[in-house]
């Protein structure tokens, strides 16, 4: 399992990572809303997740940390 | 152990860019090859006009602002200034390819060791949508309300054509950070017009399909199916000059 | 006393340019100053130096913005209506407080004008000559010999005051032939820790801007700037005052056209005119100090110019009101006769108009 760090507070809520994920491990956050008046990502499904950094990858914000 | 996190090129500052606009995505490209290279601190960058007008912030090498269009004429001071700084210009389709055409054209034919990263997403941007000399046929923006009328204001520019005429620039390529497959290859094509000029090869120009969803009207991911749909076939993805390909 | 050398003008200043460490020289061709880049281009490559032809005037003075932000002196040359198009780069360079040395060897317009002499860009020198509020330092020649030591003292106060320096010449400046002496005192340029040098990572980055979208913020270098104009008022101001001590008549004139007054004046004396010269040789900062001195003493002022009358303005303003203040002039590349000026001089004596 690999392990993701979000700064949550620079997310514009676009949406990219979690289309680019293909573990289905994230999800903008309904429930919260950041600084910047966004749901940020989460991850709603971390084991899952293979370390593939797709997410990070198509992060226009660079706000995603992927560990293996 | 880390396999993705920010390059150290890249500041802490946050982006001022819509959410889902791809700008930010090449910034951090640019800043990794800064990292790979090992070349941020003899690096300038040159910021233009547009959207990315604050990339000065972005970026921890030195920056400058220049005016509209100019930054390749800027970029030529900088590096006759200093052959051993690494000079690069980020600039947006106006800048680039409307107001800035002549230094764009005669940077390139002289072949001046620079590294220009052209961010084509066919509309500006900075100033609420209006129509780009990039803007394809038919495309709706503020200033071309009924759609781009090319018997009217002209036919798009395709910028990595046009100067692949020239006998100067040493490399050109069209790459699109549309998903992640494009992404790494515009990876690849930045960082190779980033080592072209540390190995002295001269200019080297990456023009990168880009989305614009909040001027386009899009959310961030129809704008990306966009550029597969309209924007790649109308501007194809390749290498269109490589003068020391197979050398 | 150094060796002389016969030059023109316009060579004079490439070479003082050189001689002061200009290694990068960028330009267009433009009569009648093109000289000066036919110059660069033999000399620079000799010396390790940089002399490109740009593609346009706008390309130039952005190359010059370039060379600035690294913290080597340069300098761009043009006629005026190159200069126009150096406009924008002029206010880019104000804004970033960048040092630069601007060659302007005038000759008449508007529009493409012609490629006489003239002085019809005085107003666009130094009333800031684009957008914004900016000044330059204006550096005005009548000989060729100050042509060389304007040049070297321009890149001092441009590195000095980190503003663009113009050397506003005209097309008469620029083709004379002269005698000059090339022996100066340099100025080492200071330490710029603005520059973009690259930061080594051992120094935040460098940024070289004219943006300030907060109004707070960009009011505040607007006001700082003009903190530095004043000193520079206060301080830089340089003229020349020819048989001023028993002036009743102030002839006003920077040069080809205070070269024409002084035969004039000289006339003028033989006939029993007492009449003096004013020249400024900073045409910004203006000596207007000098002009308000003479208002209290004579009885009227000749401005003799090769325009419509631009520097009259700022006669009249030091002036303010205490004498008449008359103008003597050609335009479009025509240069006023001796006898034109002694014409002025005689009626201003009269106190006619």
């Amino acid at each position: 399992m690999a392990k993701l760090t979000f700064k949550a507070e620079k997310c514009k809520g676009c949406g990219l990572c979690v289309d680019a994920c293909p573990k289905q491990v994230l999800a903008l956050d309904a429930d919260t809303i950041n600084q910047k008046g966004h749901h940020p990502v989460k991850a709603v499904n971390e084991e899952a997740c293979i370390g593939c950094a797709f997410c990070a990858t198509m992060c226009p914000d660079c706000i995603i940390k992927v560990e293996r | 152990m880390v396999v993705f996190d920010k390059p150290h090129a890249l500041s802490d500052a946050p982006l001022h860019y819509c959410p889902g606009c791809t700008h930010g995505i090449v910034h951090r490209l640019v800043a990794e090859v800064m990292d790979e290279l090992g070349i941020e601190g003899r690096t300038i960058g040159i910021a233009p006009v547009g959207c990315s007008v604050m990339a000065y912030d972005y970026f921890n090498c030195d920056m400058i602002e220049a005016a509209h269009g100019r930054a390749p004429a800027v970029a030529t001071g900088v590096k006759r200034s200093d052959p051993n700084n690494i000079v690069f210009t980020y600039q947006g389709d106006g800048d680039l390819a409307s107001i800035g055409m002549a230094e764009t054209v005669h940077s390139a034919a002289r072949n001046e060791n620079i590294t220009v990263i052209f961010i084509n997403n066919a509309i500006y941007g900075m100033t609420g949508g209006q129509m780009a000399p990039t803007s394809l046929p038919g495309q709706v923006t503020q200033t071309s309300p009924y759609g781009r009328d090319v018997s009217h204001c002209g036919f798009p520019i395709k910028v990595c054509e046009m100067l692949s005429q020239l006998d100067g620039p040493e490399y050109l390529e069209r790459v699109a950070v549309n998903n992640v497959k494009n992404v790494k290859n515009a990876k690849k094509a930045i960082k190779k017009a980033f080592e072209n000029q540390v190995n002295g090869k001269g200019f080297s120009l990456v023009e990168v399909i880009s989305s614009c969803p909040t001027n386009w009207g899009m959310t961030p991911a129809k704008a990306l199916a966009w550029i597969d749909e309209k924007m790649i076939p109308y501007y194809p993805l390749g290498v269109y000059k490589d003068r020391s390909a197979g050398k | 006393m150094s060796d002389k050398v016969l030059m023109k003008g316009n060579e004079a200043i490439a070479e003082a340019a050189i001689i002061a460490g200009c290694r990068h020289y960028f330009g267009y061709p433009i009569t009648p100053q093109t000289e000066i880049a036919a110059y660069m281009a033999k000399r620079m490559p000799k010396i390790g130096g940089t002399f490109l032809q740009a593609e346009s005037e706008i390309a130039a003075i952005n190359m010059v913005y370039g060379v600035s932000a690294t913290g080597k002196r340069v300098m761009t040359s043009s006629s005026s209506p190159g200069i126009s198009l150096k406009g924008e780069g002029l206010s880019y360079l104000a804004g970033a407080d960048l040092p630069a040395l601007v060659v302007n060897v005038q000759r008449g317009g508007p529009g493409l004008g012609g490629i006489q002499p003239s002085q019809s860009d005085y107003f666009q020198a130094t009333k800031g000559g684009a957008h914004g509020d900016f000044h330059m330092l204006v550096l005005a020649p009548a000989s060729v010999q100050e042509m060389a030591e304007l040049t070297v003292k321009g890149f001092a106060l441009a590195d000095k005051y980190r503003m663009t320096s113009m050397i506003l010449a005209d097309g008469t400046m620029g083709q004379m032939m002269e005698p000059v002496s090339l022996s100066f005192d340099i100025e080492e340029a200071p330490a710029k820790p603005w520059a973009v040098t690259g930061t080594k990572l051992e120094r935040p980055h460098n940024i070289v801007n004219s943006l300030f979208l907060k109004p707070e913020e960009l009011e505040r270098t607007n006001f700082e700037r003009y903190e530095r104009y004043k000193y520079i008022e206060e301080n830089e101001v340089m003229y020349e005052e020819y048989m001023m001590e028993d002036a009743e008549i102030c002839v006003a004139a920077f040069g080809i056209a205070a070269r024409v007054s002084k035969n004039a004046i000289n006339e003028a004396r033989a006939k029993g005119i007492k009449v003096g010269m004013i020249r400024p040789i900073t045409l910004w900062p203006f000596p207007t100090k000098q002009f308000a001195a003479a208002a209290e003493k004579v009885k009227a002022f000749v401005s003799v110019e090769l325009s419509m009358g631009q520097m009259i303005e700022d006669v009249r303003l030091a002036v303010n009101g205490k004498a008449p203040v008359t103008l003597c002039n050609r335009a479009g590349g025509m240069i006023p006769a001796p006898e034109q000026v002694l014409a002025a001089i005689e009626a201003a004596n009269k106190g006619g108009n």
